[in-house]
C-alpha cells in the first residue's frame, strides 16, 4: 500500500507545532467566515491568501484548506441557530435543523450536524486518498486534446447539471472566458482587449472577481432583505453530544448515502450546493419518517450536512489531480498553488511528494480539529451573529478592500471589487450562476492554451477531439451534457417526466 | 410599469423584473460585440504559425452574443415573464445606504490609506445608520483598525495602502 506509507510521511510533514497552531487559527477563522453574513468559503480563503504569501506552500494550504474546512462547519451554525444560510450549501439544514432549535434541541441538532459534516469529509478523504494518485497517474498520458476535453466537460456539465436557463449559465461562462482573456496573450505576448489602458495588462484576477462577486454582492442581498438575527440559543453540553452520539449509528444507511451523492457531485463540478439538496431529497424519499422531515427530524440534519462536506472536500479531487477545481473554493486554492510556484496538475503527485501527501495528511487531521473546535466554542460563534449588522456590515467592506487590494497592491482592484460586487447582486438576483463565472476566469488561461496547444498539432481541425477513444468519449459526453437541457426537453415530450419534489429548489452553484 | 399584487399592505413600486432581465441580456450582448470586434482586431483566424490572438476570445464573444440575445428573448418574451418587482424602493433605499458609502470609502482610501479611511468608514457608519453614541463607534473603529494594522503590517508582514497623503508615516511603517 504505497498510499498508506505516503500518508504517513504527509502526517509526519504536518505534525508540527508551527503548523498545528495555523490550522487552528485556520480552523477559527474559517468558521467565523462561516458565521458571518456576506464572507463565504470561496472569498474568506480568496481575501486572507496574501496573508500566506511569506509562509512556506505546505504550511499555507494547511491554514487555507482548514479556513475552508472550517467555513463548512460554520455555516451549520447559522442555519440550525437562525434560520439564516449562512453557505448556500447549507440551505437545507435549516429545514429540520431550524425546527429543532425551535423546540429546545439545538444542541443535538448542532452535533448531529457537526458529527456528520465529519463523516462526510472523513469518507471523501478517504476516496481522495486512494483515488487521487490513481487518476493523477493516468493523467499523466494526457495530451492538449485529452486536457481540452477535460475542460470542455467542466463546463458543459454545468449547462448540463444546473438548474435555471442554459443561456444564462453560458453567459456566465463566456463573461469569465472573456475576463480571462483580458492582458497579455501567454502565447503570442499580444496585448489583448485592454483597449489601450495599461492597468488592464494585468488582467482581471479572478481573486478580485470572487471577493466581489461573493462578498460585497452578499452584503448588498442581505442589505436588501433587512436582516434582523434572531437566534435561537445553543447550548452544548458533554453529555448531549454523547447522547446525541449514540442515536447517530442507526442512521448510517442515510451517512452512506449522502456520502456517495456528496462525492460524486463533488467530483463533477456539480458543487455542494446541489448535492446536499439532492442527498436531502433521497432521505426524504427513503426514510421511513420520510413524511415528519421538515418538522425537526435529525436524519434531515445528517443528510445534506454529510453531503455537502463530502462535496466540499471531494471537489479538491479534480484540483489536485488534474488541476482543475470542482468548485469556486478549490478554485481559490488552485490560484494559491500558481502564486506558491506550484503547477497544479498530475505532475504535482510526482514532484511535490511532501506537499501533495502534507495537504491530504491536513484534511484528516484539519477536520478532526475542526469536529473538536466547534463542538467546544458553538456559543461564542453564536453570539458574533448578535452583534449589530451595522457594525458587521462595514467592518465585512473593510476586509474585503484589504483582501482585494493585498493581491496585487493595486488600488484600482478594489475599484474593480465594487464593480464586481454589483455585478454580483444582480446576478444572483437574476438567478445567473456565479461560479461557472468564478472557474472560467480562473481557467481561462490554461484551457486557452490547451485548445490552441490541440489546434496547432491538428492545423486546425476540431477532430482531433475524436482522434483517439480516451478523448473522444471525454469530448462526446461534454457534448451531450451541453445539449442536456435540449434532449431532456424531448425526453419529456415523448414521455411525462416524473414530479420531482426538490427540482425547483435547486439553485445552480 | 404596472403594480403587483404582494402580502404586503402597502403596494410596492418600481421597475419590473424582466425589464432587468432585458437590461442585463443586452449588456451580455454587448459584451459579446464587444469581444468579437476586439478579438477580429487581434487576428481571430488562423495564421501562418497557428491560431492567432483573438482565435479563441472569438468564439468566447460569439457565444456571449448567443446566450445574450437567448436570454433576452426568453425572459422578455418568454411566456412566464417574470412581472414581479424587482426592488421596491424600500429595498432600493437600503441597497444604496451601503453601497454608496462604500464607494465614499474607497475615493477616500485612494488619499488617506486603507487604515484610516477603514476607520472613518466604519464608525460614520455605525453612527449614521446604526445610531450608535460617537464615542462609542470611534472607539469601536479604531479598536478594529488597531487589530487590523497589527495583523497585517506587524504580524504577517503584508503593507497595505497608505494613501498619498500617507497620514500615517509617523509610525513607520
Amino acid at each position: 500500500m504505497d498510499e498508506i506509507s505516503a500518508l504517513f510521511h504527509g502526517f509526519s510533514v504536518i505534525l508540527t507545532p508551527m503548523n498545528m497552531v495555523l490550522m487552528l487559527v485556520g480552523i477559527v477563522l474559517g468558521v467565523l467566515i462561516g458565521v458571518l453574513p456576506g464572507l463565504g468559503g470561496a472569498n474568506g480563503v480568496a481575501i486572507l491568501l496574501p496573508l500566506t504569501f511569506t509562509m512556506s506552500p505546505t504550511s499555507a494550504i494547511i491554514m487555507l484548506s482548514c479556513i475552508y474546512w472550517g467555513a463548512l462547519f460554520g455555516g451549520a451554525i447559522t442555519s440550525i441557530l437562525f434560520n439564516i444560510p449562512g453557505e448556500p450549501w447549507s440551505v437545507a439544514t435549516t429545514f429540520d435543523g431550524y425546527p429543532m432549535a425551535q423546540q429546545g434541541r439545538a444542541g443535538q441538532a448542532l452535533t448531529a450536524a457537526f458529527t456528520s459534516s465529519f463523516i462526510g469529509a472523513f469518507v471523501a478523504v478517504v476516496m481522495i486518498t486512494f483515488l487521487a494518485p490513481l487518476v493523477a497517474k493516468f493523467a499523466l498520458k494526457f495530451g492538449p486534446p485529452e486536457y481540452f476535453a477535460v475542460y470542455l466537460l467542466t463546463f458543459c456539465s454545468f449547462v448540463g447539471m444546473g438548474k435555471g436557463s442554459p443561456f444564462k449559465i453560458l453567459a456566465s461562462m463566456a463573461i469569465g472566458f472573456a475576463l480571462a482573456a483580458v492582458g497579455m496573450d501567454t502565447v503570442t505576448g499580444q496585448l489583448r482587449l485592454t483597449f489601450g489602458f495599461p492597468d488592464l495588462m494585468r488582467g482581471f484576477d479572478f481573486l478580485i472577481g470572487v471577493i466581489g462577486l461573493f462578498g460585497i454582492g452578499e452584503i448588498l442581498l442581505s442589505m436588501e432583505e433587512g436582516l434582523a438575527f434572531n437566534g435561537k440559543s445553543a447550548k452544548i453540553n458533554p453529555r448531549v453530544v454523547l447522547e446525541t452520539w449514540k442515536t447517530l449509528p442507526k442512521y448510517w444507511i442515510t451517512s452512506i448515502r449522502s456520502s456517495l451523492v456528496g462525492i460524486w457531485m463533488g467530483i463533477t463540478p456539480g458543487g455542494a450546493t446541489p448535492a446536499s439538496f439532492m442527498s436531502y431529497g433521497l432521505a426524504k424519499k427513503m426514510s421511513k419518517d420520510g413524511a415528519k422531515f421538515g418538522t425537526g427530524q435529525i436524519e434531515g440534519v445528517i443528510a445534506p450536512e454529510t453531503a455537502a462536506h463530502a462535496a466540499g472536500t471531494s471537489a479538491l479531487l479534480p484540483m489536485l489531480a488534474l488541476g482543475i477545481p470542482g468548485s469556486p473554493t478549490a478554485a481559490v486554492l488552485l490560484g494559491g498553488l500558481l502564486i506558491w510556484g506550484l503547477q497544479p496538475g498530475p505532475l504535482l503527485f510526482v514532484e511535490q511528494k511532501d506537499f501533495v501527501w502534507g495537504l491530504i495528511a491536513s484534511m484528516y487531521l484539519g477536520n478532526l480539529v475542526g469536529l473538536i473546535v466547534v463542538l467546544t466554542t458553538v456559543p461564542l460563534f453564536a453570539s458574533i451573529l448578535r452583534i449589530p449588522f451595522s457594525i458587521i456590515a462595514p467592518v465585512i467592506v473593510v476586509i474585503c478592500a484589504i483582501g482585494a487590494y493585498t493581491v496585487h497592491n493595486a488600488m484600482l482592484d478594489i475599484w474593480f471589487m465594487l464593480v464586481f460586487g454589483v455585478v454580483g447582486y444582480l446576478f444572483k438576483k437574476l438567478d445567473y450562476p456565479l461560479a461557472p463565472l468564478v472557474l472560467a476566469l480562473v481557467l481561462g488561461d490554461k484551457a486557452e492554451d490547451s485548445f490552441r496547444q490541440a489546434m496547432l498539432v491538428s492545423q486546425g481541425e476540431l477532430g482531433i477531439l475524436w482522434s483517439n477513444p480516451l478523448v473522444g468519449t471525454i469530448s462526446t459526453l461534454a457534448i451531450l451534457l451541453l445539449l442536456w437541457p435540449l434532449i431532456s426537453r424531448l425526453i419529456a415530450r415523448v414521455r411525462p417526466p416524473k414530479r420531482e419534489s426538490f427540482a425547483e429548489e435547486q439553485p445552480v452553484d | 410599469m404596472q403594480d403587483n399584487e404582494t402580502p404586503g399592505d402597502t403596494p410596492r413600486s418600481g421597475v419590473a423584473t424582466y425589464v432587468i432581465e432585458g437590461v442585463v441580456a443586452f449588456a451580455v450582448l454587448l459584451l459579446g460585440i464587444v469581444v468579437l470586434q476586439g478579438s477580429w482586431k487581434l487576428g481571430s483566424r488562423w495564421t501562418s504559425d497557428g491560431p492567432g490572438s483573438g482565435y479563441f476570445p472569438f468564439y468566447i464573444g460569439l457565444i456571449l452574443c448567443i446566450a445574450g440575445i437567448g436570454i433576452f428573448f426568453q425572459t422578455v418574451f418568454g411566456k412566464n415573464r417574470n412581472t414581479e418587482i424587482f426592488v421596491d424602493s424600500e429595498q432600493l433605499k437600503r441597497v444604496l445606504q451601503v453601497l454608496v458609502p462604500a464607494i465614499v470609502y474607497v475615493l477616500v482610501v485612494q488619499f488617506v490609506g486603507l487604515y484610516v479611511a477603514s476607520a472613518i468608514y466604519i464608525a460614520g457608519f455605525m453612527i449614521l445608520l446604526g445610531h450608535y453614541s460617537p464615542l462609542k463607534s470611534i472607539l469601536t473603529a479604531v479598536i478594529i483598525n488597531v487589530i487590523f494594522f497589527l495583523m497585517f503590517e506587524v504580524w504577517f508582514k503584508v503593507p497595505l495602502f497608505k494613501g498619498s497623503l500617507d497620514p500615517l508615516a509617523f509610525l513607520g511603517y
